[in-house]
C-alpha cells in the first residue's frame, strides 16, 4: 500500500465520524494549546524580570565595601578586623582600569529638603556626572549634573518626579533654591518618572554632587560604586581587575565585594526557567490525558469497524497494512489536534500581550515543539494498542459481524 | 480431470472448539476443481459450506490435509503471501455487500488495488473501466446509502473482479435481493464465468444452485454428493 493512499485512507476514516474527530482534535487542541500558554507565561515572566534588571544598565559591575562571605578565623582579623572605606579615590582609580568606560560612585542618606515653605524627607543620592548614564535614566527637566572631578563639584540638585511634584507642583522648579540638610543648593534638573532600579523608585530622589553629600554627611566612605565595562565581554576582566585594584590600594585586604549584574540575571533566569519548565510539565498531564482520549476513540473505532477491517483482510491487506492504516489514522488525529493547539495556544499567548503589553509573553520554541511532539508521540504510543487489535482481527469473525 | 487442476484439496479437516466440544466444521474433504468450472456448493445451516468458501479462500486453514492453489501448497505460505494471493487471485462476494459506507462507489471498487500498493493513474483507469462494464459510470460518486440493493452488488462485484481474480467467491449474493435483481446478479457473476473465471457459489436456493454445472451438496461438514452436470 502506498504512503499517501494509506494518508488518504485514515483521512477518510477520521473524517467520516465528524463529532467523534472533533472532539477529540478539541482535547488534543486544548492540552497543546495549555503547554503554549502557560509556558508563554512562564518564558514571558523570565523575560519581564531579566528586562527590569537590564533596565538598571547593562554591563554593570557593582564594588561593595565589606566581604560577603565569611572565611573563618585569620590571624590577620586580629589585626585589621574593620574593611577600609570605599573612598572616592579608590573610585578614581578604578576609571583609569582598561576596559573599564565610566564609573558612578554612590553615597546613600536619608535627608530633608525644604523649599517653598515644605519640609519633606526624602533619600539623598551623592553621585557624579556619569551616574544617568551608568544606570541609563532620563531626565523631565533640565540637566543633570555638571561634570566635576569627583570633589569639586557645584552646589546643584537634580530632584526626583515624585519630590518635585509634592513640593513645586506644576510650577518650574529649574533655577529655585532648595535647602537639603543644612545646604542651599540649586534646581538644575528633574528625573522622569517612573524609574526603577536596583529595588527603589528614583521618584523619591535628590541627587547631589558626590562632594557636597559628603560634605553634608561629614562622611568620607561610599556606599557603592557603579561600574559600568565597555562590553558585556569584558565584564569578567574588569570584575577581576577591579577587585585586584582595591585589594592592592587597601593594603592586600581583599575587603570588598564585587557582584556583576550577570550573576544576579542568571540566578533569576534559572529560578524562572524551573518555573517555566514546572507549568510545561503540568500543562502535559492535560496532553496525556488527551493521548488516553486518543487511544479510547481508536478503541472505540476499530470496534465499529470490525467489519470493515474483515474485508479490507479478504481483499488482501496484510496485518501489517491494517496496522498502518489504524496507526496512521492516531497520528493524524493528534498531530492535527496537535497543529490545532498550537494556533489556540498563540492566540491566547497574542491576546495575553494585547490585554497586558508590557508583559512579554512569547511561547518559547522548545515548548512549542515539545508540545507538537508530545502529541505526536501521544498519538503513536497510545495507537499502538487500538492498531494491534485491529490487524489481529479474524477476518471470518469480523466479516459475519454485521 | 483435466492436468492442470485450479484448487486441489486433500482430507481437509476443520475442527472449532465451542467451550468444551468440538465441533466437525469440515471432515475428509476432498475436492479438485479446474479452472473455469461453475460450482454452486449446498447445503443446510451449519453443513460446513461457509466455513469450505472460507477456506478456499484463505481466510481460513485447515487442521488437516492439504490444499494446492494453482499448484502452490497454501500451508508453505506466510500471512504476507497469503495476502497477495488473496489480493491477486481471488475475489469475494458476501451477501450483505460489505461495502464502505463512507467510501463512493468509485473507492469502494478501487479499495483492493490501493491495497495492492497501485499507482493513482493506473487505478483510475481500471475503475474507470469497471464501472463502465458494471454499468454503475453514473453511480461512480454516490455513497453505498445512495445506491439501490441490486448496485450495491454490483459495486462489490466490480470491486471483487478489479484484480481479475482466477476464482470468484461468493457467499449467498442474492440473500439480500429481491428475485428480479438477484437474477441480474446471478446473470453478471454467470457472464463473468463465461469469460473463464472460476465461480463458486455457496446458496441456500436450490433454483439458484441448479442453475451451476457442478453441485456440491454438503451436510454436517461432509461432501454427500459432487454432480457434474453434461455440458448441453
Amino acid at each position: 500500500m502506498k504512503f499517501t493512499d494509506t494518508l488518504r485512507y485514515a483521512a477518510d476514516a477520521a473524517t467520516g465520524t465528524p463529532l467523534r474527530t472533533g472532539l477529540l482534535m478539541l482535547a488534543m487542541s486544548i492540552g497543546v494549546a495549555a503547554v503554549v500558554i502557560l509556558t508563554a507565561l512562564g518564558d514571558g515572566a523570565r523575560r519581564y524580570v531579566i528586562g527590569e534588571f537590564s533596565a538598571v544598565g547593562s554591563n554593570l559591575v557593582i564594588v561593595l565595601p565589606g566581604r560577603s562571605e565569611t572565611r573563618g578565623f585569620n590571624p590577620a582579623n586580629l589585626i585589621t578586623s574593620t574593611p577600609r572605606d570605599l573612598t572616592v579615590n579608590d573610585a578614581s582609580a578604578i576609571l583609569r582600569l582598561p576596559g573599564v568606560a565610566r564609573i558612578a560612585p554612590i553615597l546613600i542618606a536619608t535627608s530633608e529638603i525644604n523649599a517653598a515653605g515644605k519640609l519633606r524627607e526624602a533619600m539623598l543620592l551623592g553621585t557624579s556626572d556619569e551616574y544617568i548614564h551608568v544606570r541609563q535614566q532620563k531626565l523631565a527637566l533640565g540637566r543633570f549634573l555638571a561634570k566635576d572631578d569627583l570633589g569639586h563639584g557645584s552646589a546643584e540638585v537634580v530632584l526626583g518626579a515624585g519630590i518635585r511634584r509634592e513640593i513645586f507642583g506644576s510650577a518650574n522648579p529649574l533655577g529655585k533654591t532648595v535647602r537639603i540638610g543644612d545646604r542651599r543648593l540649586r534646581v538644575v534638573g528633574v528625573l522622569s518618572e517612573g524609574g526603577q532600579g536596583m529595588g527603589m523608585t528614583t521618584d523619591e530622589l535628590l541627587i547631589v554632587p558626590i562632594s557636597i553629600a559628603q560634605a553634608m554627611l561629614n562622611s568620607n566612605t561610599l556606599f557603592r560604586i557603579l561600574v559600568e565595562a565597555r562590553s558585556r565581554e569584558q565584564i569578567g576582566e574588569v570584575k577581576a581587575s577591579v577587585l585586584k585594584l582595591i585589594t592592592q590600594r587597601h593594603e592586600g585586604e581583599e575587603d570588598v565585594t564585587v557582584i556583576t549584574q550577570d550573576a544576579v540575571l542568571k540566578t533569576f533566569d534559572k529560578i524562572l526557567g524551573v518555573l517555566t519548565l514546572g507549568v510545561a510539565g503540568i500543562a502535559a498531564i492535560s496532553l496525556a490525558v488527551a493521548g488516553v482520549l486518543v487511544m479510547n476513540v481508536m478503541l472505540v473505532s476499530v470496534t465499529q469497524r470490525t467489519a470493515e477491517i474483515g474485508l479490507l483482510k479478504a481483499l488482501g491487506a496484510t496485518s501489517a497494512a491494517v496496522r498502518q492504516l489504524f496507526m496512521a489514522e492516531a497520528i493524524l488525529l493528534s498531530l492535527t489536534g496537535g497543529l490545532l493547539g498550537l494556533a489556540l495556544g498563540y492566540l491566547g499567548a497574542a491576546c495575553l500581550r494585547y490585554l497586558y503589553p508590557s508583559f512579554p509573553a512569547y511561547p518559547p520554541l522548545w515548548a512549542v515543539l515539545a508540545g507538537l511532539a508530545t502529541s505526536l508521540a501521544s498519538g503513536l504510543i497510545f495507537g499502538v494498542m487500538p492498531a494491534r487489535r485491529a490487524a489481529q482481527l479474524d477476518p471470518i469473525q469480523a466479516l459475519t459481524k454485521r | 480431470m483435466p492436468l492442470a487442476s485450479l484448487i486441489q484439496l486433500k482430507s481437509i479437516a476443520r475442527t472449532f472448539t465451542l467451550g468444551d466440544s468440538k465441533v466437525h466444521a469440515l471432515r475428509d474433504i476432498n475436492v479438485s476443481i479446474s479452472p473455469g468450472e461453475y460450482i454452486a456448493v449446498m447445503g443446510p445451516s451449519g453443513s460446513g459450506k461457509s466455513t469450505l468458501l472460507n477456506l478456499i479462500g484463505l481466510l481460513d486453514s485447515a487442521d488437516a490435509g492439504a490444499y494446492t492453489l494453482e499448484g502452490r501448497d497454501v500451508n508453505t505460505l506466510d500471512q504476507n503471501e497469503l495476502a497477495k494471493v488473496r489480493s491477486e487471485r481471488i475475489g469475494f462476494i458476501f451477501q450483505s455487500f460489505h461495502l464502505v459506507p463512507r467510501l463512493t462507489a468509485a473507492a469502494n471498487i478501487a479499495l483492493p488495488l490501493i491495497l495492492s500498493g497501485m499507482s493513482a493513474a493506473e487505478r483510475n483507469k481500471r475503475v474507470e473501466q469497471a464501472l463502465k462494464e458494471y454499468g454503475l459510470t453514473d453511480r461512480a460518486q454516490h455513497r453505498p446509502n445512495e445506491l439501490s440493493g441490486g448496485q450495491r452488488q454490483r459495486v462489490a462485484i466490480a470491486r471483487a473482479t478489479v484484480q481479475r481474480p482466477a476464482v470468484l467467491l461468493a457467499d449467498e449474493p442474492t440473500g439480500n435481493l429481491d428475485r428480479v435483481t438477484g437474477e441480474e446478479v446471478v446473470r453478471l457473476l454467470e457472464a463473468l464465468n463465461a469469460q473463464g473465471m472460476t465461480l463458486i457459489v455457496v446458496t441456500h436456493d436450490p433454483v439458484l444452485g441448479a442453475r451451476a454445472r457442478r453441485q456440491i451438496r454438503m451436510e454436517d461438514g461432509s461432501i454427500v454428493s459432487d454432480i457434474t452436470q453434461p455440458t448441453a
